[in-house]
């Protein structure tokens, strides 16, 4: 075997074509893909669900399962060919050479091992170094990925751990062997955000430190951005566009990667003036795709005759250094104009207070102990919530897991009582009603669009039947015919073609059956719409299309929408108010501009940070959050955000540590909770600058 | 832990008290009382003479004070007739005035068998000994082998070793005791059919059997060629069935993403189903197989019966069948305890395999 020359490649995928065969037929997954990752470099994998970006992961690792085979092509590690590597020869690379991070920490770490046996088996296989040995390391990597009492942690199983840590462990296993090639499949999706920013940073500075390669598979664009050197863009199978990350963000040379820019929510995007741009249509089945290009019919520059005359083949654009598109007219296309004049609309006045909430808290009691015969403890789920909400307002209510806003949804929905505080809905109290003693009109007026539309719906009952089901309950129409009639509006109303009454759930994309479940939270006239993150469940392209759909339906309508998020660019984009909670407390409370500028909540200053976004333009300033989000069954004393807060020093006297701060009115309508003196808060900078062009 | 295992314990404890009380309840319909009356007494009394006896022998007084007594926390019934007294204590004393004022099971007086004409205690630990044997070599015999079927079976879903062992795990658990026992014997232990007559033509064995068609001669001393076939006939049944749950949950752990992260971690397919698999597979199985036990004294009944082994299972089929009162009493409180301890020992089994499980 020739040593490998490390100038060359590390990892050389050349025309890689993988397909899986099931018993109908052979779907391709992969088609002539082509990527190399230089030693140290970091490539960014990019693309929607399904487009293949995992499946090539996969591939290197050479572990497609019994039905995927790669068909075409090679991949080459080190100049060693894996695709002709036998099993005992990937055993050996797998691990050692080559290590993974996975999308669930939880769920790749085997539950009934210690964390410690886990780590140090690596070592302990791949260079036979004795127990005592592998233990050693793998206290010393856990060290280094920074959590704290290693001993404690490498004694501990997986579930006594948070997801934040569980990740880290991964980090830390696939580290054990300092391996040249690490492929990170989404690690970060299953993470709050904060917590993202801090494993984020982690990734960056071990690769620095021990020279790794990487090849950083994503759906969000910002964190390529992030992490990466170069970017490798794919759809449906195919890379589309390969290149320098400054490259590919400044001048894209595909149309694919273009729309899914214009369609991402970036700071300067705004609902009325400048809305987002969706990519219409929708992704191609592996088994449908179109001939030539396959983004073709979803494409502004498509030009029959030419794009769909035969596959297209990858080109470099002139003038610039490995920077690839998959596009016949990437030369012909002005890149640089902008997007079609898209409609603008008015912002719509917001009119009378609809919902007002006092003082409302909901606490549970939690008995431990396998037959309840432990202390009870008290969830405080939300603390003292007060606000109200204007009709044809939306107001985001902002905060990580464990922070309430669930809870509060709950609430509201009256799928659980209030345990104090009022929930005034036109001057009506209805926190004390749960959901099946409400009436007819307060069900319907107080709706719900969830967050994952593939559980909402019936998988048995037609969309149709489903709508007009709900008509039924909200007593909405006189005669079936009626109701027949308003169920084909409602689909008008969501943009859905009307023959998808007769569809079943299954037969529909992910943006479409969320498109029903809008149709039927709106199938009663309803005043308030919770939104409980509705898009996050989707695809980037098709975020931007149901996201216009929910505002334009607003604007109709003149609905409150109580938009629920974790995702700051998509609030900011839609929202007018915003609320920011953290442990139960409502910390930040104001309008869009006000919360997203400073004077912030140290909280809200910390999350804005978080937030990855693509753009080059944007300058941020980088505030990593120590630690994870207490558990709300033992909160810390004082101020809820204390634990983690940069700024506590600021405050004299210990104040933080014994009092939970009085909600402060800083301007007209901008509240937060917070000790720091004014002129503190007068000091703050922005943590989001966006360059002069 | 201790103090989960002692609120268990009083669970069992409550839960046995109910059962035997219903056992107790069924086993004292008046209509069996009648029965045992004209067993115990004579066959050709009148209706009258009926009731007399019930009332002499104490039978005629309230289910509960009677349940009591046999518990033995109500004191014996006395009656003094005509200068002797007689009571439920007398008979186990020289004389009627040194008699115990409680008998019961708390005492540890189980009552007299008819049929058997002993006290019940002695029959019940005789055949208990027997059965103990007859599960001991059962247990032995079925759990490794369906343990070690079902993970061959799940660890390569879908390959033919998967097929091969699936078949064979249903088809043993497709067919009843008495129909795999009836088959065994005539395929091994018949003189005139099977493979017995060939082999004892080519010579190949001395007696006219390969096995012993009965199990009487295995308690005085047990043998491979006396005992082989009744434990076979039990094992057979629980083997398929644990072998499908264990391939179950197998197969399932073999698709979760740690194996997946196991074997990108370079852990050889050997060591991911012995170090990573073997465990997580076996937490579902293992409260599977503590269910079984209780299944097991069916089979007992039967098997024992088949073979004419002396056992627990024989002895209540006697004890049902001669309308044995204190026997059948004494062998439903034995099968309440069994079921009950297996449910202990699968929940504490459980959270040793499971470490997401603590107990408080």
């Amino acid at each position: 075997m020739t040593p490998w020359d490390p100038s060359q490649p590390i990892l050389e995928i050349e025309n890689l074509s993988i397909s899986f065969f099931t018993r109908l037929r052979e779907i391709p997954a992969v088609m002539d893909f082509s990527c190399n990752v230089m030693p140290g470099e970091a490539m960014g994998l990019v693309g929607e669900s399904g487009c293949g970006k995992s499946t090539v992961a996969l591939a290197v690792m050479r572990d497609l399962g019994r039905t995927g085979r790669i068909t075409a092509g090679r991949i080459r590690f080190k100049g060693r060919d894996l695709v002709a590597m036998t099993d005992d020869e990937l055993r050996h690379i797998r691990g050692s050479e080559i290590a993974m991070i996975y999308q669930e920490p939880m769920a790749s770490l085997n539950p009934a091992m210690k964390v410690g046996a886990q780590l140090a088996e690596v070592p302990m296989i791949h260079e036979g170094i004795p127990r005592r040995a592998a233990w050693a390391r793998a206290r010393q990597i856990v060290a280094d990925v920074r959590l704290p009492d290693p001993d404690r942690i490498l004694q501990a199983y997986p579930h006594q751990l948070s997801g934040g840590q569980q990740q880290r462990i991964v980090i830390a296993m696939a580290l054990m062997s300092k391996p040249a090639l690490l492929i990170l499949d989404e690690p970060t999706t299953a993470l709050d955000v904060t917590v993202e920013a801090g494993i984020v940073d982690l990734v960056k500075a071990l690769g620095a430190k021990y020279g790794t390669s990487m090849l950083f598979i994503s759906h969000n664009l910002g964190l390529v951005l992030d992490v990466c050197d170069r970017i490798t863009v794919m759809y449906s199978g195919e890379a589309v566009e390969t290149g320098a990350v400054a490259d590919v963000f400044d001048r894209m040379r595909h149309p694919y990667t273009q729309a899914l820019f214009r369609s991402i929510p970036l700071p300067g995007a705004d609902k009325t003036t400048r809305p987002l741009v969706a990519i219409p249509g929708n992704f191609p089945l592996p088994h449908e795709r179109p001939p030539g290009c396959n983004f073709g019919p979803r494409c502004d520059y498509f030009v029959k005759g030419r794009c769909d005359a035969a596959d297209v083949p990858m080109v470099p654009v002139p003038g610039d250094v490995r920077h690839e598109t998959r596009c016949i007219r990437s030369a012909e296309i002005d890149w640089a104009a902008p997007p079609k004049a898209a409609k603008q609309a008015e912002r719509t006045p917001v009119g009378d207070v609809v919902l007002r909430m006092e003082d409302l808290r909901k606490y549970y009691a939690v008995t431990k102990g396998l037959f309840g015969t432990g202390p009870t403890r008290v969830v405080k789920a939300n603390e003292t919530l007060s606000f109200e909400a204007r009709e044809g307002e939306t107001l985001a209510i902002v905060g990580e897991s464990g922070c309430g806003k669930s809870t509060f949804a709950k609430v509201l929905m009256g799928l659980e009582t209030a345990t104090a505080g009022r929930i005034l809905l036109y001057n009506q109290d209805i926190q004390d009603t749960p959901i099946e003693k409400r009436d007819t009109d307060t069900v319907s007026s107080v709706q719900m669009v969830f967050q994952n539309p593939f559980d909402t719906l019936n998988p048995s009952m037609t969309v149709g039947r489903q709508i007009i089901r709900a008509l039924e309950i909200f007593g909405e129409g006189r005669s079936d015919a009626d109701r027949e009639a308003r169920m084909l509006e409602l689909l008008d109303l969501v943009k859905l073609p009307r023959e998808f009454a007769g569809r079943m759930p299954r037969q529909l994309s992910g943006g479409q059956k969320q498109r029903v479940g809008i149709a039927r939270a709106f199938a009663g006239g309803a005043k308030v719409v919770v939104a409980d993150e509705p898009v996050s469940a989707l695809d980037v392209s098709v975020q931007a299309a149901v996201t216009d759909l929910l505002m334009e339906i607003q604007r109709k309508n003149r609905t409150t929408l109580l938009f629920i998020s974790h995702d700051l660019s998509i609030v900011r984009y839609l929202s007018d108010r915003v609320m920011v909670m953290y442990l139960g407390h409502v910390v930040e409370l104001g309008t869009t501009d006000q919360v997203f500028s400073p004077p912030y909540h140290p909280y809200t200053e910390a999350l804005l940070s978080a937030v990855p976004i693509a753009d080059r333009k944007v300058q941020k300033k980088r505030i990593v959050l120590d630690g994870d989000i207490p558990s709300a069954m033992n909160p810390p004393p004082g101020c809820p955000f204390q634990t983690r807060c940069r700024w506590k020093s600021e405050v004299p006297g210990g104040l933080c540590d014994r009092e939970v701060p009085p909600a402060r009115t800083l301007a007209a309508g901008h509240q937060i909770k917070c000790h720091l003196p004014d002129a503190v808060l007068a000091r703050m900078e922005p943590v989001i600058r966006i360059a002069a062009e | 832990m201790i103090g989960f295992v002692l609120r268990r314990t009083g669970v069992i404890a409550l839960t046995a008290l109910c059962l035997t009380f219903i056992v107790f309840v069924l086993t004292n319909l008046q209509p069996n009382l009648e029965k045992l009356a004209r067993t115990e007494a004579s066959s050709r009394m009148s209706e009258a003479e009926v009731a007399a006896w019930i009332e002499r022998n104490g039978y005629a007084r309230p289910m509960p004070v009677r349940y009591g007594e046999w518990l033995g926390v109500v004191p014996g019934w006395t009656r003094a007739e005509g200068g002797t007294v007689t009571g439920r204590c007398t008979g186990r004393a020289p004389a009627p005035a040194e008699a115990p004022r409680f008998c019961g099971l708390l005492q540890g007086d189980w009552g007299y068998s008819t049929v058997f004409k002993l006290p019940v205690a002695a029959v019940v630990s005789r055949s208990l000994g027997h059965t103990g044997w007859l599960m001991l070599w059962v247990v032995i015999v079925m759990i490794p082998t369906s343990l070690v079927l079902g993970v061959l079976a799940g660890m390569r879903e879908g390959s033919p070793t998967d097929r091969t062992l699936s078949t064979v795990a249903i088809v043993t658990t497709a067919t009843p005791e008495y129909v795999s026992g009836v088959i065994l014997i005539v395929l091994f232990a018949s003189a005139t059919s099977g493979l017995s007559p060939l082999l004892a033509e080519w010579g190949w064995i001395s007696g006219r059997t390969l096995f012993n068609g009965t199990a009487t001669a295995a308690m005085e001393g047990i043998t491979f060629w006396n005992f082989a076939l009744p434990v076979l006939t039990i094992a057979l049944y629980g083997t398929g069935y644990i072998a499908r749950m264990t391939r179950a949950s197998m197969t399932e752990v073999m698709t979760a993403q740690y194996i997946r992260t196991a074997r990108l971690k370079g852990v050889s397919f050997p060591q991911v189903v012995m170090r990573h698999a073997l465990r997580n597979a076996l937490i579902a199985p293992f409260t599977v197989i503590m269910l079984q036990f209780p299944w097991l004294l069916n089979g007992v009944v039967i098997v024992e019966t088949l073979f004419n082994y002396k056992g627990f299972g024989w002895t209540l089929v006697q004890a049902a069948g001669n309308n044995d009162i204190e026997l059948l009493l004494a062998c439903s409180v034995v099968a309440v305890v069994v079921v009950l301890a297996t449910q202990l020992i699968s929940d504490i089994g459980y959270v040793l395999l499971n470490p997401r499980i603590r107990l408080a």
